[in-house]
């Protein structure tokens, strides 16, 4: 479904991403790990199509080239982006939002535009998911939100929009443990056949409610390791040290015994 | 890769769609401006020698005056002998119903969107429609009638109700207030009248519809609206005018006047021509708008959507004379390609407890600068006197630019005066959150500003709430890239 190539991607000249290689196929959920600065989220918003960075290098989505689409028909191609941080947009009503969002993406597939009412109710169904209070349509979008609330309502739209692929940012970030399973239930309930996900996260503890198929290492802007969900849990145990085979490359870190 | 950063590129110059003119058979009086002009304009119109004398003695005081320069926008010299002081559709005589209105005016109307048979009949709304310096018809004025509300133009109320119109026209904008205010007073030609007695409701919105047709005509029309004890009236002032090369003069004056317990509720969507994407035309829009808050409890608030004009230059104010009176300012103002616009209000508080809220929405976009300007002054006699504002500034673009100026005065020290302010930008990753959700850059760009307006527009009565939304739209369609 996703093939990464010796993808590389720098912002102010400054090389972030130093030739990824990845292979995601359908029906698949595959974790990202790694510390903090090794290009994770850069990974995670290339994909999506930010006009951050500098990129080389291929992206095929099924059949597509990734990189050749605006972030927009990503979307209508169903990749989906759930942000770390969420953009509060002050004075749009949530609701108001995800309807917009989901004809836009509807009318990019040639699809006829869902009016306000069917809207509502297949809303209504999916914010039980999240376990959503209704009052969270009529605020403005993630404006005066809780980080927990900001990451539900990102779970929420892609819940909303259905995407083929969903990349989740280290979506389990800042959240209890109540919150983490609401999150939890609403990623495994896009798990299907025909779908695939990338989760990127800092903690094994997410990796417990949503099993991957694979764990990836990435470091310093490269995957140095994959292997299956038992990699997680030696992560969690030992860090990310002697993961990287870029050591011979520079000095190990003062202090730092391997 | 493809996708290139998308940087906020200067705005693409959106097409003005009201910039036709119409080939009027048009009655004007020559270039320049002199006491016998405004003679032949005050003879043209059949006025009473004391309005002459009123418009004669504005005129005197006007030489003596200096243009003001303390604005914050630019705009040259302006030629005040270069200028048209009176056009109007020939034949001028006025009309008793809609069907003797010129044919082509209607169709001029009924281009603009607003078909005046229509708005008679279906919307609830009076109009009155005024093409550069007379109105040429007024709708609704038979059932208006029936519960005693005046709406007419003001020639016809100066023919029809000379005694309001002598007890009121300078009450609020003296003829000496300014220099624009005080041109406007030695030339005015016409503008819409509205009295609405004792206790009466006004049972539907009243409107104004402006349109500069004639080319180098200035247009200065004074509106004067009356509410008496416990009366209440929303009124409506929307604005076009053609695309021409050279710049034109709008310097009206507005004066409200409202009794005890009277509520005016007033609305303007502005939308003259405001010049190409080089500024090069476009309307000058320097106009004088003010209300008294005369009798206890009485209530005035100005809703305003400014994003027409290649200047706009004015503070609708309150003067909250008495007590417990309430004064309300909400702002929407939009400056993209070349326009400025130098805009707030004035509350000034004297009646005890008196109260005064001001929102300033204010949207800079390409080259556009954008200043607010407010004035709250709090003299000695206003115990209690309270007063919250709230301006916010929105930048599209790195070129733009947002200013604000907030003048405090409190002479008494039981006032409470709160200022808050805030200025932000269209953000890359508010964009690309947006586009990541499927929605086109420019329609998360008019996503964002319309979110930005909301607590303006919801001022704004339903049908205007609709349109100054659309209008900001188009107004900034290309202002991304």
């Amino acid at each position: 479904m996703l093939r990464i190539e010796n993808l590389r991607a720098s912002i102010d000249e400054k090389l972030i991403l130093r030739g990824v290689n990845l292979e995601l196929p359908p029906g698949e959920v595959h974790a990202i790990m790694g510390p903090n600065g090794s290009g994770k989220s850069t990974l995670a918003h290339v994909l999506a199509g930010s006009g951050a960075y500098e990129v080389t290098g291929g992206v095929h989505y099924n059949d597509i080239d990734l990189l050749a689409l605006s972030p927009e028909a990503r979307a209508a191609a169903g990749v989906f982006l759930a942000f770390q941080h969420p953009m509060e947009i002050p004075g749009v009503g949530n609701l108001y939002f995800l309807r917009t969002a989901l004809n836009s993406i509807r009318k990019l597939r040639g699809l006829d535009e869902l009016g306000a009412v069917d809207f509502l109710a297949q809303a209504k169904e999916k914010m039980k998911l999240v376990e959503m209070d209704p009052s969270f349509m009529s605020r403005s979008v993630n404006e005066g939100f809780s980080g927990g609330e900001k990451k539900r309502n990102e779970i929420l739209q892609m819940a909303i929009l259905e995407p083929t692929l969903a990349i989740l940012d280290e979506t389990d970030s800042g959240l209890d443990i109540d919150a983490l399973r609401v999150v939890a239930n609403g990623v495994n309930a896009r798990r299907g056949p025909d779908r695939a996900m990338l989760v990127i996260t800092h903690h094994q503890r997410l990796l417990d409610y949503v099993v991957p198929d694979r764990v990836h290492v990435m470091v310093d802007g490269q995957i140095v390791t994959s292997g299956d969900g038992d990699l997680a849990r030696d992560l969690e145990e030992h860090g990310y040290i002697g993961q990287g085979p870029l050591e011979a490359d520079r000095p190990a870190p003062v202090g730092v015994v391997s | 890769m493809t996708v290139v950063p998308s940087e906020v590129r200067e705005l693409a110059g959106q097409e003005y769609q009201y910039g036709f003119s119409t080939d009027l058979d048009t009655d004007v009086v020559p270039r320049g401006l002199s006491e016998d002009v405004i003679t032949m304009i005050s003879a043209k119109k059949n006025e009473p020698d004391w309005l002459l004398q009123w418009r004669l003695q504005a005129f005197r005081h006007w030489l003596t005056m200096e243009e003001p320069g303390w604005q914050n926008v630019d705009y040259g010299t302006l030629d005040y002998q270069d200028i048209i002081y009176y056009a109007a559709p020939k034949p001028k005589a006025s009309v008793a119903s809609l069907d003797e209105v010129d044919p082509e005016v209607r169709e001029m109307f009924d281009k603009l969107g607003i078909s005046l048979a229509e708005q008679e009949r279906l919307s609830g709304v009076a109009v009155d429609a005024i093409v550069d310096s007379v109105s040429v018809a007024t709708t609704a004025s038979k059932r208006l009638a029936q519960v005693g509300v005046i709406f007419c133009s003001f020639s016809d109320a100066v023919q029809n109700h000379p005694d309001l119109v002598r007890t009121y026209l300078g009450s609020v904008v003296p003829y000496k207030d300014n220099f624009f205010a005080t041109l406007n007073s030695a030339v005015f030609t016409d503008g819409s009248f509205c009295y609405i007695p004792k206790g009466v409701h006004c049972p539907m919105e009243l409107s104004t519809y402006f349109r500069i047709n004639t080319a180098d005509t200035g247009q200065f029309e004074r509106t004067l609206i009356v509410a008496e004890d416990q009366a209440t009236v929303s009124y409506l002032e929307g604005c076009t005018a053609p695309m021409r090369d050279n710049h034109q003069l709008h310097a009206a004056v507005v004066e409200l006047v409202a009794m005890e317990g009277a509520e005016i509720k007033y609305s303007t969507v502005q939308n003259w021509y405001p010049g190409d994407a080089e500024g090069k035309g476009g309307v000058y829009n320097f106009v004088t708008k003010r209300g008294k808050c005369a009798g206890a409890n009485s209530k005035i608030s100005w809703t305003q959507v400014e994003t027409g004009s290649s200047i706009t230059w004015k503070y609708p104010g309150v003067v909250l004379q008495g007590d417990n009176s309430v004064g309300e300012f909400y702002s929407v103002a939009l400056s993209a390609n070349h326009q400025q616009a130098d805009t707030g209000t004035k509350m000034i508080h004297i009646g005890k407890n008196t109260r005064s809220t001001i929102v300033s929405k204010a949207i800079s976009a390409g080259h556009g600068q954008n200043t607010y300007r407010g004035l709250v002054k709090v003299l000695r006699s206003a115990e209690g006197a309270r007063n919250h504002t709230r301006c916010d500034s929105l930048l599209i673009g790195s070129e733009c630019g947002a200013h604000t100026f907030p003048y405090i005065e409190t002479k008494n020290s039981t006032a409470q005066v709160e200022h808050e302010a805030s200025t932000s930008k269209v953000s890359e990753d508010q964009l690309f959150y947006c586009r990541q959700r499927g929605i086109a850059e420019e329609d998360a760009t008019a996503m964002i500003v319309n979110g930005f307006c909301r607590e303006v527009f919801k001022e704004l009565p339903m049908e205007f709430a609709v349109e100054a939304q659309r209008l900001l739209d188009v107004s900034l369609e290309g202002s991304v890239g």
